[in-house]
């Protein structure tokens, strides 16, 4: 395969920064393609708003630099990295119209006052809000107000889009619709778009690529895809998604399967990647969804299929799937969750789980 | 729901009481008094005549003083302004951990009688006072300046007094202002300036404005600075109630005095509430 040697439009080298003893961001590289939605994923306080808040100027680097179309910004003022930030609270200025606050940027753009009046048009237009640009912000529902300020940032066509959770702050079905939205108009724009959440549901969702962080640290950058089947760690595997992890040793490899011995005395098949040896010592991760749910006396009829008698212990429904969670012959319990291909079993039935060797993906244990 | 509906008059009436009591009651007093005749031997005979207030606008004297103290009244909340913003804006930017102790010692000066405050300024200003000594001891002067008892003293006075009101008020106000409106203003390519003058200048107004109602109504009402800091020239219209009122034990004229200013005030406030509503200073006192 032919590697494109296009640079990317935002690189970081060796970024860091620190608070006095506090590091909030460790040294790290990471790259943005032009065109592209990037989410800086991670519970609070790892660091993905301070690495946010360094692109658009707000943060000073301590060490490192980060570059814009390959131009090195660190030294360029806040205002004039021409970069459209959308934030948790949307920031529209309360004094001001919407006219205003949608024109605000273009206003120190030297851009006539003509263009300023089409383009503010064009933009609510774009955010499905036309008509409004005489209203105060105030008069404007959560919803129409986050419209408000990615319109306002998008209309000064910025190198960059900056977005600080900007969806946290709506309720559930808006938020939804919402990311749809934000989704569509990043893809129509082309723009590129660094987008911070703690959602994983936003980021697998939205992202070409997600940067998983935990405490102030690359975990893992990829595309959702690969990020959720293949975790690099525990965290990752833990922080996207329901997993069960089961501790084991391999004790058979072959070329297409490894052979693990589970604490509980069972064998596990899980898929070679060649990434292990006999005897390692290794950690299996199987998502709650990947788990099958059949009859206690349904016979498998694949060879190579992992297969547990098990019993209901607990069991709650949501409507579109039932999360079990089974107790193992052996002790273990493991969480399942089911989107009903086969009926909904009861608490104390016997079952039989299955889950087929490449949803087993094996992770080497941490110290 | 009903049953309760007594309660909050329940728990705000010691206060209902009070005002009532102290404001209200003393203030329809003074009302009746200013209709009253002052016999040449001094005493007060009831009636009911606008005598008092024809005096006060028979000649230039009283209605100068009056004018003389909606002039004073302005240039201080000018100057307030002008002095309470910079350091209100300072302690907001700030990330300074003594911020608290700061805005404290913005507060130490209500901690000293306005009088005893006030009266140092003879020891600072004075003939005998620390500039002139220290002035007289290097050479600079050969006899001390007179530097007291003018209209400069007066507003330096009142300055002292009513520049921490000033300040707290626009602080509040700052303090209410998102942040993220100034980094708003900042990534869509304003400099600091000019996220000031589109952010935080107009944002902050309410208070500003709270603040100058609040400075104006208590110069306009005041007589220390004027009594210790003034000389003859700069008396302000309290100064000639509480002349009137003390020094002669005029009450009919002292009260007509009192009920005119009572006016002023009243429709400089009604003004402001017109223009700007007066909930506003309520929400400073909020913090937003």
């Amino acid at each position: 395969m032919a590697t494109s040697k296009k640079q990317p439009l935002v690189q970081f080298k060796g970024i860091m920064k620190q608070y006095g003893k506090v590091t909030a961001v460790e040294k790290m590289d990471f790259d943005i393609e032009e065109g592209s939605l990037v989410t800086l994923l991670g519970p609070s306080g790892c660091g993905k708003t301070t690495l946010l808040r360094m692109v658009a100027g707000l943060e000073d680097p301590t060490e490192g630099d980060i570059y814009i179309k390959g131009v090195r910004i660190n030294d360029t003022p806040i205002h004039k990295r021409n970069l459209g930030m959308i934030f948790q609270n949307y920031a529209l200025f309360p004094h001001k119209t919407i006219f205003d606050n949608v024109a605000f940027g273009l206003k120190y753009r030297n851009v006539s006052k003509d263009q300023i009046r089409e383009k503010v048009m064009q933009a609510l237009e774009m955010v499905r809000l036309p008509g409004v640009e005489n209203r105060m912000p105030s008069q404007l529902s959560g919803g129409q107000q986050q419209r408000i300020a990615m319109a306002r940032a998008i209309v000064i066509e910025p190198d960059v889009l900056l977005m600080d959770e900007p969806l946290s702050a709506l309720d559930e079905n808006l938020r939804e619709e919402m990311r749809r939205e934000v989704d569509n108009l990043q893809q129509m724009l082309g723009v590129t778009t660094i987008f911070v959440t703690h959602d994983q549901r936003e980021a697998l969702s939205m992202s070409d690529k997600i940067l998983v962080m935990k405490a102030g640290r690359k975990q893992q950058e990829g595309d959702p895809q690969t990020v959720y089947n293949q975790p690099v760690n525990h965290f990752v595997a833990d922080f996207l998604g329901h997993s069960n992890f089961i501790k084991g040793q391999i004790v058979d490899v072959n070329k297409e399967h490894v052979h693990v011995q589970i604490e509980t005395g069972d064998l596990l098949i899980a898929d070679n990647k060649n990434t292990f040896n006999l005897g390692d010592r290794v950690e299996l991760v199987v998502r709650a969804q990947r788990f099958d749910l059949v009859d206690e006396d349904e016979i498998t009829t694949k060879q190579e299929m992992n297969s547990f008698a098990g019993r209901i212990k607990d069991r709650s429904y949501m409507g579109g799937e039932v999360s079990y969670f089974i107790e193992l012959g052996t002790g273990r319990e493991i969480h399942i969750i089911s989107m009903m291909r086969t009926r909904i079993y009861s608490i104390g039935e016997k079952v039989r789980v299955q889950v087929a060797p490449h949803h087993c993906h094996l992770l080497a244990i941490e110290s | 729901m009903k049953s309760n509906s007594w309660k909050p008059w329940a728990l705000l009436a010691p206060s209902m009481t009070a005002v009532f009591l102290l404001l209200v009651i003393p203030v329809c007093f003074i009302v009746v008094y200013s209709f009253w005749l002052r016999a040449p031997s001094g005493a007060d005979i009831p009636a009911f005549q606008m005598g008092n207030y024809a005096k006060f606008f028979e000649d230039f004297f009283y209605p100068q003083i009056l004018l003389r103290t909606i002039r004073i009244s302005f240039e201080t909340v000018f100057l307030c302004i002008l002095m309470g913003y910079i350091p209100a804006y300072f302690f907001y930017r700030s990330s300074s951990r003594h911020k608290q102790i700061f805005l404290l010692l913005i507060m130490l000066p209500f901690w000293v009688s306005f009088i005893i405050r006030t009266m140092s300024w003879i020891n600072i200003m004075g003939d005998t006072g620390l500039i002139n000594h220290f002035l007289l001891r290097i050479g600079l002067i050969q006899a001390p300046i007179s530097m007291l008892y003018n209209e400069f003293t007066v507003l330096m006075g009142l300055l002292m007094y009513l520049l921490p009101f000033m300040i707290l008020n626009i602080y509040v106000s700052l303090e209410g202002i998102d942040k993220s409106l100034l980094e708003a203003a900042r990534s869509m390519g304003c400099t600091e300036w000019q996220a000031f003058r589109e952010v935080t200048l107009p944002l902050s107004l309410p208070g500003l404005s709270a603040g100058s109602l609040l400075v104006f109504v208590l110069t306009a009402g005041t007589y220390l600075p004027p009594m210790i800091l003034g000389g003859p020239g700069n008396d302000m219209i309290a100064n000639l109630i509480f002349k009137r009122v003390i020094g002669t034990l005029d009450w009919p004229f002292g009260s007509a005095i009192s009920v005119i200013l009572l006016a002023l005030l009243f429709i400089i406030v009604w003004t402001y509430n017109r223009y700007l509503g007066i909930n506003q200073i309520f929400k400073s006192f909020q913090g937003n």
